[in-house]
């Protein structure tokens, strides 16, 4: 840590320095203060995974949706009025029978911003960093998911400018289904990969 | 650049820990990073490559031991005193500043310097801090 108070006290905390760097720039005239509050809300209560669950219904119900989507995931995830930063070159992936998709950004935190939101800690950690890539069926098992040996497991590697999103099989019993009842049961953690969707819900899924 | 980044496939780190039901944020300062970085990026301050660049040369210890925004907050204090924007020396006095000032009145040591914030300040006493 590079900052330090002049009079032999302790390293300034995060929230100190965020506090001093916000009010410098403030005071320089080099950002908006309203816009922080506008960001954060953006990002906390309006960007996040029902919009990824959105488009994910909407491929399952509709077959040529779901090629254009697998075809160029930008353009088909535009279509529903998904777009923006760190969105900017999608690419979705199929989960198949015989083939499971895992998405992780090794050297940082590269996510699909606009239909996952942010990332949640774990996704950003080193132990999933690490450990995906080397072992994902054994991540994957102690995150809950247990794969058969015939299922192929391919791990994703994102990276600053494509991002990856999957597309989770449609469970059986979901036939007839609206979209908004399909997409109540995709999960985050289904559109990275460590999770799979269910007709009935675990207790806290749907938050996941 | 082979970094302490680089960490796919490296053995030793121990298991994913996952926090059921994980807010966006954890602390406002977090928040704050964020919105900061971002608008800061917007203002083309620096750019995202720029942005893990600097991540990339943190410290390889305190890299592993920080949490996930002080590597953006790292990033970005390093650029801008790099680019002669906010200098180190600059921080350091500010932050001296409001530690200062928050030991002066210590019901309020969360106080943001502005005034702008405080719409957010009275919502999130309302609702109560997510952690």
């Amino acid at each position: 840590m590079k900052p330090r108070s002049p009079h032999n006290e302790p390293p300034p905390s995060p929230a100190l320095r965020i506090q001093a760097l916000e009010s410098l720039l403030i005071e320089k005239g080099l950002i908006d203060p309203g816009a922080i509050d506008e960001i954060v809300e953006l990002f906390e209560h309006r960007i996040g995974p029902r919009n990824g669950a959105r488009v994910v219904a909407h491929a399952w119900a509709d077959p040529q949706y779901k090629a254009r989507l697998l075809a160029n995931g930008t353009q088909a995830i535009a279509e529903l009025g998904i777009t923006g930063l760190q969105g900017e070159d999608m690419i979705v992936l199929e989960n198949t029978p015989r083939v499971h998709n895992v998405v992780v950004c090794t050297l940082c935190s590269c996510y699909p911003w606009p239909t996952l939101g942010l990332p949640p800690n774990w996704y950003k950690s080193a132990p999933y960093r690490a450990r995906v890539v080397i072992e994902p069926r054994r991540v994957l098992a102690e995150l809950g998911l247990e794969l058969t040996a015939d299922t192929e497991v391919r791990v994703w590697d994102s990276n600053a400018e494509i991002r990856y999103m999957v597309v989770p099989m449609r469970p059986a019993g979901t036939e007839g289904w609206s979209e908004e009842r399909l997409a109540a049961i995709v999960s985050r953690d289904a559109m990275i990969g460590t999770a799979v969707p269910t007709v009935e819900p675990r207790e806290g899924a749907r938050h996941r | 650049m082979n970094g302490i980044h680089d960490l796919g496939g490296m053995h030793g780190l121990g298991p994913v820990v996952r926090e059921e039901n994980e807010p966006v944020f954890h602390e406002e300062w977090e928040r704050r990073v964020f919105a900061v970085l971002n608008l800061t990026m917007a203002a083309g301050q620096y750019n995202v490559d720029e942005l893990r660049h600097a991540i990339e040369r943190m410290a390889p210890a305190r890299y592993l031991e920080s949490p996930y925004y002080e590597h953006w907050l790292h990033a970005a204090e390093d650029l801008l005193d790099a680019k002669g924007v906010v200098t180190q020396e600059e921080l350091a006095q500010r932050a001296a500043e409001i530690a200062r000032r928050s030991s002066a009145e210590p019901l309020r040591t969360d106080e943001p310097p502005r005034g702008a914030a405080a719409s957010r300040r009275a919502r999130d006493a309302g609702r109560g801090r997510s952690k």
